[in-house]
């Protein structure tokens, strides 16, 4: 314990002297943060990650929780999926970070400081649930391609920041304005600097909702690096791909923006439904926008094993994009008959909300509590996976677990 | 007489050197260690890493394992490594299943839009090992749940 104290103590100029050159703004360096030169190869230390959440990709780096990690109402740090398209950037130099606005159809190219952004503009703070738009990825048939996501890509942490709309309506809106673009400071995997890992956007009308943010914290505190430190744009209940980190800048354009996995197969689904590993043509794809309705039970644990005499308490979150969840369910007989389970309200618009139930089994054995969640325009998840798409997106068919009654 | 001066002060020289780089190199293990003193202390009671023979080879395999990848052992597996885990990991090649066609399309992808070069000849080299070694499972509608880690629930 002490020793891990002193290692966290370890002088700048110790790691100067480790990677043979000066910490150019090491003054700058977040708490904890230890330059990329000297990161190890252990991500859970690296990310500040709970050695249960489980690895995907190292390069570009991909992390997911499991269910039972997400208990927590506000998510931690700890327990946050990381999606990366790209390599996080190598050098984050706070002081001189600077957001312009640009476009064809910004009235002018403004350019603000982290400090000014922050001066300026009003905070305000929202608990907003961020998705990948692969959450699920992996029980598709055929499979489809990318990183094979379970369950864990998904949070609702705390996010911190001044309003988009704030800042676009300050550069001046042009009234042709139909979508915003980010740009972030990571680097594409191929190290080729004219390109950009992901550069994506969402419509203007949701640009300019109050819970859509430039956020530069997270539960309160800055931003860990590998969630967009020190600027991320923060848009709750789409794919969390469109909420960009390490943004630098944000176009305001007359069309759908046109950026690194705006178009092919990339965070699009078919118009029109396809049959399972059917081709389908790029003109015939749509962006997706809001996330559907999804549950997660994250309490207990899949595998519990408890006497009959018991009942069993579960807890869980349930979310549904841009709408509200009007009731959560629970089965224990395959969905043949459901009951209720006690849902709360949101904390604000697009935060998740928070459901429990006591259950009684009626003779032992084995059981799955299966959870199906309902959105306010009464739309319900399927037990069954949803509509094959080539890229395996928007995966919310119920999740369950297993349990054992003795 | 010079000589003798001379050779006289260059041992001086040549004792001072030694005591400094043996000096830098304690203060660099010291460092090395700080840095990294926990990893190295995991690494230490981990009996399976200290027993592994380290011969300096990045391509060693070890129960059919490249160890640097973690790809499974076959033909066409070193072309794999060396065309495949440059901008990518090989974490993401092996949670990948696809036939030889969408493997194909994804090459023809990664060459259109993420800088991957022509593979030539080794193209069906880096196919067959892919659809040989990753073949694609049918999960069907949905899979049973499987894996469970069974145990005592506590209030």
């Amino acid at each position: 314990m002490q020793r891990r104290n002193f290692v966290k103590k370890a002088t700048l100029s110790s790691m100067a002297g480790l990677i043979g050159a000066e910490i150019v703004f090491g003054n700058l360096l977040p708490k904890g943060y230890r330059p990329l030169a000297l990161q190890d190869p252990d991500p859970f230390k690296m990310f500040d990650k709970d050695p249960e959440m489980v690895v995907l990709n190292s390069k570009p780096w991909n992390m997911e929780a499991r269910a039972h990690l997400l208990n927590d109402k506000v998510t931690p740090n700890k327990f946050m999926f990381i999606r990366n398209n790209g390599i996080i950037p190598e050098k984050i130099d706070v002081q001189n970070w600077t957001l312009t606005i640009d476009g064809e159809s910004a009235d002018q190219t403004k350019t603000y400081s982290l400090a000014e952004l922050k001066s300026k503009f009003k905070h305000h703070t929202y608990q907003l649930t961020l998705e990948c738009g692969g959450n699920g990825r992996s029980e598709f048939d055929p499979p489809a391609k990318g990183n094979q996501w379970t369950i864990g890509a998904v949070s609702c942490a705390e996010w911190t920041g001044v309003r988009l709309r704030d800042v676009l309506e300050d550069v001046g809106i042009g009234s042709d304005a139909v979508y915003v673009g980010y740009h972030g400071a990571d680097m594409h995997l191929s190290r080729d600097p004219n390109k950009e890992p992901i550069s994506r956007g969402v419509p203007m009308q949701k640009a300019l909702q109050d819970e859509t943010l430039l956020a530069f914290q997270m539960n309160g505190e800055d931003i860990p690096i590998a969630h967009g430190h020190p600027l991320r744009l923060v848009a709750g209940g789409w794919p969390a791909s469109v909420s960009g980190k390490w943004i630098n800048r944000i176009s305001i354009r007359n069309k759908e923006h046109d950026g690194e996995k705006m178009g092919g197969s990339s965070y699009r689904v078919p118009c029109k439904p396809v049959a399972p590993g059917e081709k389908v043509k790029d003109e015939d794809m749509c962006v997706i926008e809001s996330m559907p309705v999804k549950s997660l039970i994250t309490y207990p644990k899949s595998g519990a094993t408890f006497p009959k005499s018991k009942s069993l308490n579960i807890k869980g979150h349930a979310w549904a994009g841009e709408l509200e969840v009007s009731k959560v369910e629970y089965s224990i007989d395959f969905g043949s008959t459901w009951a209720p389970c006690t849902l709360e309200k949101p904390a604000n618009r697009l935060a998740w909300q928070h459901f429990s139930a006591q259950i009684r089994f009626p003779v032992v054995g084995y059981y799955e509590v299966w959870a199906r969640a309902t959105d306010s325009n009464g739309k319900a998840q399927p037990m069954l996976l949803p509509g094959w798409n080539p890229k395996g997106y928007l995966n919310n068919a119920c999740h369950r677990i297993a349990v054992k009654v003795t | 007489m010079e000589n003798k001066g001379f050779w006289k002060g260059s041992r001086r020289v040549y004792r001072t050197l030694i005591v400094v780089c043996a000096v830098l190199v304690i203060f660099s293990i010291i460092a090395i260690y700080l840095m990294n003193g926990e990893q190295l202390n995991v690494q230490d009671s981990n009996a399976e890493y200290s027993t592994l023979p380290d011969n300096g080879d990045p391509n060693r395999i070890v129960d059919g394992i490249h160890v640097r990848t973690g790809l499974v052992e076959g033909e066409g597996l070193m072309t794999v490594v060396n065309n495949c885990t440059n901008c990518h990991s090989a974490e993401l090649v092996m949670q990948n299943r696809m036939n030889k066609e969408r493997w194909i399309s994804t090459i023809r992808w990664m060459q259109k839009t993420q800088n991957l070069w022509d593979l030539g000849d080794n193209e069906e080299i880096i196919v067959n090992y892919l659809v040989t070694n990753y073949p694609p499972v049918e999960k069907g509608r949905r899979e049973a749940l499987s894996d469970i880690d069974w145990y005592q629930l506590k209030d």
